[in-house]
């Protein structure tokens, strides 16, 4: 995987599968302190000590369907390369939170790639999840929680293809304008 | 502090697909997923799920439900593409790139014509 946002895609995909009914995505980019964080936070079914131990060996998964996730491990190795780290925390019960750090300026450090394809996938394929974005770079910052759209939506799919054009254009809209420079800080919020 | 869009639009927008809806006879909705595990994602899945969005988009297709799913356990096929229309069998696709996808789309889900040179058992 050559982005982040498809690694933000996969470990999202942990958190759907361990049950949770909100997710929420968050990037934080500051080029003067010159670092690149994600945090991906669930309210899903969370891991038991032992597991969260062995998470990054590449011969743990809870699937059944095959023996081998290597999502986590690869992610945590690319952190790495990149002066960064990878850190889970998770509780039984609680959920789980998986922090990764990059130095933004490093040489080896992926794009961020297509973040609002990822969340598109995301929102669009499991609507069961509440889903919540903040993307900050630095003093200007998009919050995005799918809630209140489904809220207006009461029952509409979010297929149908208008809602998924203004979702669409909402997170491209609201992501682009974080990289141009302003005298004002942006800070939307939906 | 601008917003680019206001949830005023998106009521307008649910209105007006109401009506739609009425006007038209309702014969169920199809169902397409597409596996996101691990391997799906790295074979490409979120592009072959993107052009399926994308043609909803483009071509204003009413009536289908586009679903993600964990791993199908079929990994040498991914990214797998599975079709059930309203009151038939699941049908199930193997290496599916957006320009399938879009074939996928347009014989199958809009023509009901199953593709068999794409299908795999699943």
């Amino acid at each position: 995987m050559r982005e982040l946002a498809l690694h933000i895609l996969d470990i999202a995909e942990n958190s759907i599968s361990a049950g949770a009914s909100q997710i929420e995505i968050s990037i934080d980019e500051d080029l003067q302190e010159d670092f690149l964080n994600i945090l991906i936070k669930d309210n899903g079914k969370g891991m038991s000590p032992e597991t969260l131990e062995n998470i990054t060996d590449p011969f743990v998964t809870s699937r059944t369907t095959r023996k081998v996730g290597l999502g986590i491990p690869f992610f945590k190795a690319a952190a790495e390369a990149c002066e960064g780290a990878l850190v889970i925390e998770s509780q039984m019960g609680v959920g789980t939170a998986v922090q990764v750090s990059f130095k933004h300026s490093h040489i080896d450090r992926m794009p961020l790639g297509d973040i609002s394809g990822t969340l598109l996938s995301l929102i669009i394929g499991t609507p069961e999840v509440n889903w919540i974005y903040k993307h900050t770079v630095n003093d200007n910052q998009f919050i995005f929680d799918d809630q209140p759209i489904k809220d207006a939506l009461d029952g509409l799919s979010l297929c149908e293809p208008e809602v998924m054009k203004f979702i669409r254009e909402m997170l491209q809209e609201g992501i682009h304008a974080l990289y141009k420079s302003q005298s004002q800080p942006i800070i939307s919020e939906v | 502090m601008p917003t680019v869009k206001s949830l005023d639009d998106l009521k307008k927008i649910r209105e007006e697909a109401l009506k739609k809806q009425q006007l038209k006879e309702t014969s169920g909705k199809t169902d397409v997923i597409v596996g996101m595990g691990t391997v799906g994602i790295a074979a490409g899945a979120r592009e072959t799920l993107k052009a399926i969005l994308d043609m909803i988009e483009s071509d204003n297709l009413s009536d289908i439900i586009v679903r993600q799913t964990g791993n199908i356990g079929l990994d040498s096929f991914e990214p797998i593409v599975q079709v059930v229309l309203p009151g038939q069998e699941k049908v199930t696709y193997g290496k599916v790139n957006p320009e399938m996808a879009k074939r996928i789309m347009k014989e199958h889900v809009l023509a009901g014509k199953i593709i068999e040179e794409y299908r795999i058992e699943g």
